[in-house]
């Protein structure tokens, strides 16, 4: 393997699917209608109905394969190289999995079929839920929630509840401010004011300003553990017991939990409830931005307060139980993005205890070695043992006038996905970079060898970077020409 | 180890000494050692593939085979067919393996495939804007709510009884949270729709806006031109909630009864039914309310060489950037559901779309009149119906149930599940998947259960 791996190649330009659209042509195949055809107009009054069919576009089915699959070739995938982007975990998503979720037994049940139908696809509800429990250390689990942020919403709301059942619901949660957008966002959602608790000079949270932050106000606290900088929160037994005892509850944002699995499992360190990113942790595939699940792990004292349906075990039958009259109710319809537990609960079962440890470990590895290779070349804020992913910043090479979005762009031209740039908001310039653990160590070295190349280009010729991508399909795009002369959609 | 995992000893040992450490656990020398677990974590022993494919295949088993039964339930899921090409398209990694095209350089296939389908929403709903993509039909309506009262700056929503009562269950729960106020509006018996007179009666200048879904939940068309009248005249919005989105082929779209959004179901596109998840949430709006919309939106610019080329836009209504003061806590979404339906709607094109409605619409009234003619058997409401219908029945609904599946037919919805008074009656639904011979078997059946049948 050559140590430059992109090149420019023949990219296929393709034009919006509606100017491909030829009056006339069709791409479907349906049934002949096998009953007696009536007037639609003795069926619905006219009034009701549409006077010309929606402009669609109208192509072959060959037409629409082409179009798709020029498209598909302009994404940039984890199969293709590295992609670390921090925080989400783009890990391999083995095909097998894809296979077995597509399997007819599961593909084709109702939600609202009887239960004695569903027995297959409930017991692997219901397995799930415990293979969950015992990797968080929790003890009941909603299977419910689409993504982390529906289900920090479900578990904040579940917080809520269970003060509600104590008396008083509380105000305000304390949200550190290294932490994802999306928890303060989903506090203010389920009816609490946020705190944010500022990080310390460590890039920890300060158990004695939890203690200054924290009174019978407060709900609750998110914490992110390992953190958005990759650390792991060393005093977090202190800072759960702090909460504790001004009967705050503890929620875990468990986006990061690759790094700890099997090591740690923060039940056992306090925290009353988490939610897991089967997207990110169990190697569901992201979809291009979804469809994830975050299912959100409970103490058994939150139980009670569960979405519903919640599937239980009769003997050796499965049911649904709608009737938990304590419930927050419910956040979605039905009862889970169940197409995705499948893909997770197989990952679970592949990779076994000895696996998931092995999963951790060795993404934590990876993380290290690629902070240990770089710290040359970049200003890495908190150079010390990292968890699954770890920060580094454009304070060198702002020098030369070359910031975070160019160094971002200019891996684009060597091969490489970019990492999370400009998060955490407490770092400025920030580059969250996440190996994950399926990456060989080759793919790391040539990753190590193209940060450096760029960390040198910055110095000899940083216009290099400041124009960069140039390999790409399109070169940088104007993001604020996008948001200044808005076009969301296409019109003839 | 692990066929996932590609280090050998050597390549850990040389990585190890890169960093500086001795051993793998020394990489965990930050957590306390009386807080990691002692020993592993209690879990089955890890099976091959061929071991965890026989074992997924005996649980897929354990469900009712589908193409053996034949299904007549919808109410909010619905059996239609999806095109082969539809998974093969996303079954490329190349869409389902991306992230959140953050990144747009390296990600203009799913970037242009989104702002296709906004296009695609708008059309089909006669909407100027939609993002690309919520969870689900429910939480997109909660979400339509919750914008709806920012925009009005009024904490009172008014919403259909009709409404699919899972929706208004998660309506309920997102409400009760922000401290606003659900007033319902109840429908009339005998026929079906929401009341108008009642609605009138609740509005007030107070009211955020109107929700009504149509086909509703009882599958009866609703008219919503006085509801959006009543909401404007009032100084609110009308929410228009569209569960069954093939209805769409021959409905009258929202756009034009002149609704400010539009909420929905798409997994009637292109997306299997998969025991209830994942789905699409429809989202739509019109344009002067864009700033208030949840959800990712992709917007069309230009590159450093004048080039086209898609980005995400407007993230300054999102979480990541406004924390607290975001129009919603959403960050991934369903990006390869609305892709799967914005291929099937390219497949089907308005010929095509206008087809499938009409199967689903002649079918589901073939069914609606032969179940109508059975003696016992009548249509307790009078409201004109797409594919779903309430029929009342001579013997409790959950009897005859159970009677349809000693004969292979999964039957309508027991409605007493959601409605006490209504245990005598279930909703059917009957799509293009539903051949007239199973239809014949279902009425056959039935006619057999008639007081006076076999």
């Amino acid at each position: 393997m050559p140590e430059q791996i992109a090149r420019s190649g023949l990219v296929l330009e393709e034009d919006l699917i509606f100017e491909k659209s030829s009056p006339g042509r069709i791409g479907y195949s349906l049934p002949s209608l096998d009953v007696p055809e009536k007037e639609v107009s003795d069926l619905i009054p006219p009034s009701f109905l549409r006077r010309e069919p929606p402009p669609l576009p109208q192509l072959s089915e060959p037409d629409v394969v082409r179009h798709f699959l020029r498209l598909s070739q302009w994404n940039f995938v984890p199969p293709h190289g590295l992609y670390p982007l921090g925080s989400c975990t783009m890990k391999y998503n083995p095909y097998l999995n894809e296979i077995l979720a597509r399997l007819p037994g599961f593909v084709r049940a109702h939600p609202l079929q009887p239960d004695q139908l569903s027995q297959g696809s409930l017991r692997l509800m219901y397995e799930l839920e415990r293979l969950l429990a015992e990797i968080s250390g929790l003890d009941r689990v909603t299977l419910h929630p689409a993504a982390g942020a529906h289900g920090e919403l479900a578990g904040m709301m579940m917080i809520r509840a269970f003060h509600e059942s104590q008396g008083n619901p509380r105000r305000v949660v304390l949200v550190p401010d290294s932490a994802h957008g999306t928890n303060p966002s989903s506090s203010v959602l389920s009816g609490y004011q946020v705190r944010p608790v500022p990080s310390d000079s460590r890039g920890l949270i300060d158990p004695a300003e939890v203690s200054r932050l924290m009174d019978e106000e407060v709900a609750a606290i998110m914490i992110t553990n390992p953190n958005t900088l990759g650390l792991f929160e060393v005093d977090i037994v202190r800072i759960c017991s702090i909460v504790h005892s001004k009967g705050g509850l503890v929620y875990g944002d468990g986006a990061n939990l690759n790094a700890i699995l099997g090591i740690v499992r923060p039940g056992d360190l306090g925290f009353d409830l988490l939610h897991l990113n089967l997207h990110k942790t169990f190697s569901t595939p992201h979809g291009g931005g979804g469809p994830g699940a975050g299912p959100v792990a409970v103490r058994e004292k939150l139980a009670p307060f569960l979405p519903v349906p919640v599937v239980e075990k009769e003997g050796d039958r499965f049911r649904l139980n709608y009737d938990l009259p304590r419930s927050i109710g419910k956040i979605r319809a039905f009862h889970s993005n169940f197409a995705i537990l499948v893909r997770a609960y197989a990952y679970i079962l592949s990779l076994g205890a000895a696996g998931l440890k092995r999963v951790a470990e060795t993404a934590t590895l990876n993380a290290n070695y690629l902070r240990s290779q770089l710290a040359s070349h970049y200003h890495l804020p908190f150079d010390r043992l990292c968890k699954h992913e770890f920060v580094a910043t454009d304070r060198f090479q702002q020098r030369s006038g070359v910031r975070t979005l160019d160094i971002a762009k200019r891996l684009m031209d060597k091969g490489f996905h970019p990492p999370t740039i400009y998060f955490p908001l407490i770092v400025p310039g920030a580059m969250m970079i996440e190996p994950t653990e399926t990456e060989p160590k080759e793919e790391l070295d040539r990753f190590i060898a193209a940060m450096r190349e760029i960390a040198e280009e910055a110095q000899r010729d940083p216009s290099l970077l400041t124009s960069a991508p140039h390999l790409t399909k399109v070169s940088r795009l104007d993001e604020a020409k996008a948001a200044r002369q808005l076009d969301l959609r296409w019109a003839e | 180890m692990s066929r996932y995992l590609p280090h050998t000893e050597a390549e850990i040992q040389s990585m190890l000494r890169a960093i500086g450490l001795p051993d793998m656990e020394s990489l965990f020398s930050d957590i306390p050692s009386h807080l990691r677990l002692p020993g592993e974590l209690n879990l089955p022993p890890p099976l091959s593939e061929p071991e965890l494919t026989l074992h997924l295949e005996q649980m897929a088993r354990l469900n009712t085979d589908g193409a053996r039964f034949a299904l007549f339930l919808g109410a909010g899921a619905y059996h239609h067919y999806v095109p082969a090409v539809v998974q093969e398209v996303i079954g490329r990694e190349e869409f389902y393996t991306s992230y959140t095209p953050y990144q747009p350089e390296l990600s203009q296939g799913t970037l242009q495939a989104i702002y296709e389908y906004q296009t695609l929403i708008c059309q089909l709903t006669g909407m100027e804007v939609a993002n690309a993509s919520l969870y689900d039909g429910a939480s997109a309506t909660a979400e339509a709510a919750l914008m709806a009262c920012r925009i009005a700056q009024r904490r009172k929503i008014l919403a259909s009884s009709a409404l699919h009562p899972e929706y208004l269950a998660v309506l309920r729960t997102y409400l009760r949270h922000c401290g606003i106020d659900l007033d319902l509006i109840p429908w009339t018996p005998g026929v079906g729709a929401t009341s108008l007179d009642q609605a009138e009666g609740l509005m007030s200048q107070e009211v955020a806006a109107v929700i009504l879904q149509s086909p509703n939940f009882f599958g009866c068309l609703e008219d919503p031109g006085p509801y959006v009248r009543l909401a404007h005249e009032h100084g609110g919005l009308a929410i228009a909630v569209v569960v069954e989105p093939t209805s769409l082929g021959i409905l009258k779209p929202p756009g034009e009864w002149d609704v400010d959004i539009v909420a929905g179901e798409g997994q009637g596109f292109g997306n299997p039914l998969n025991f209830g998840g994942p789905y699409l949430g429809i989202f739509a709006t019109k344009r002067g309310f864009l700033r208030q919309m949840p959800g990712r939106l992709v917007g069309r610019t230009t590159d450093a060489r004048g080039r086209p080329g898609f980005v995400l836009t407007l993230g300054t209504r999102e979480q990541h950037i406004r924390r607290e003061k975001a129009t919603s806590n959403i960050c991934t979404n369903e990006a390869l559901c609305a892709l799967a339906a914005a291929v099937h709607l390219c497949l089907l094109g308005p010929r095509g779309l206008r087809e499938l409605s009409l199967l689903n619409l002649h079918k589901a009234h073939y069914a609606k009149q032969l179940i109508a003619s059975l003696p016992g058997f009548e249509l307790p409401l009078s409201a004109p119906t797409y594919n779903e219908f309430v029929v009342r029945l001579p013997l409790p609904a959950q009897q005859v149930r159970e009677r349809l599946l000693e004969r292979e037919i999964i039957g309508g919805l027991d409605l007493g599940r959601f409605f006490p008074q209504m245990k005598d009656c279930c909703l059917f639904c009957v799509t293009e998947m539903n051949t007239r011979q199973e239809i014949d078997r279902l009425v056959s059946c039935l006619h057999d259960l008639a007081p006076g049948g076999k």
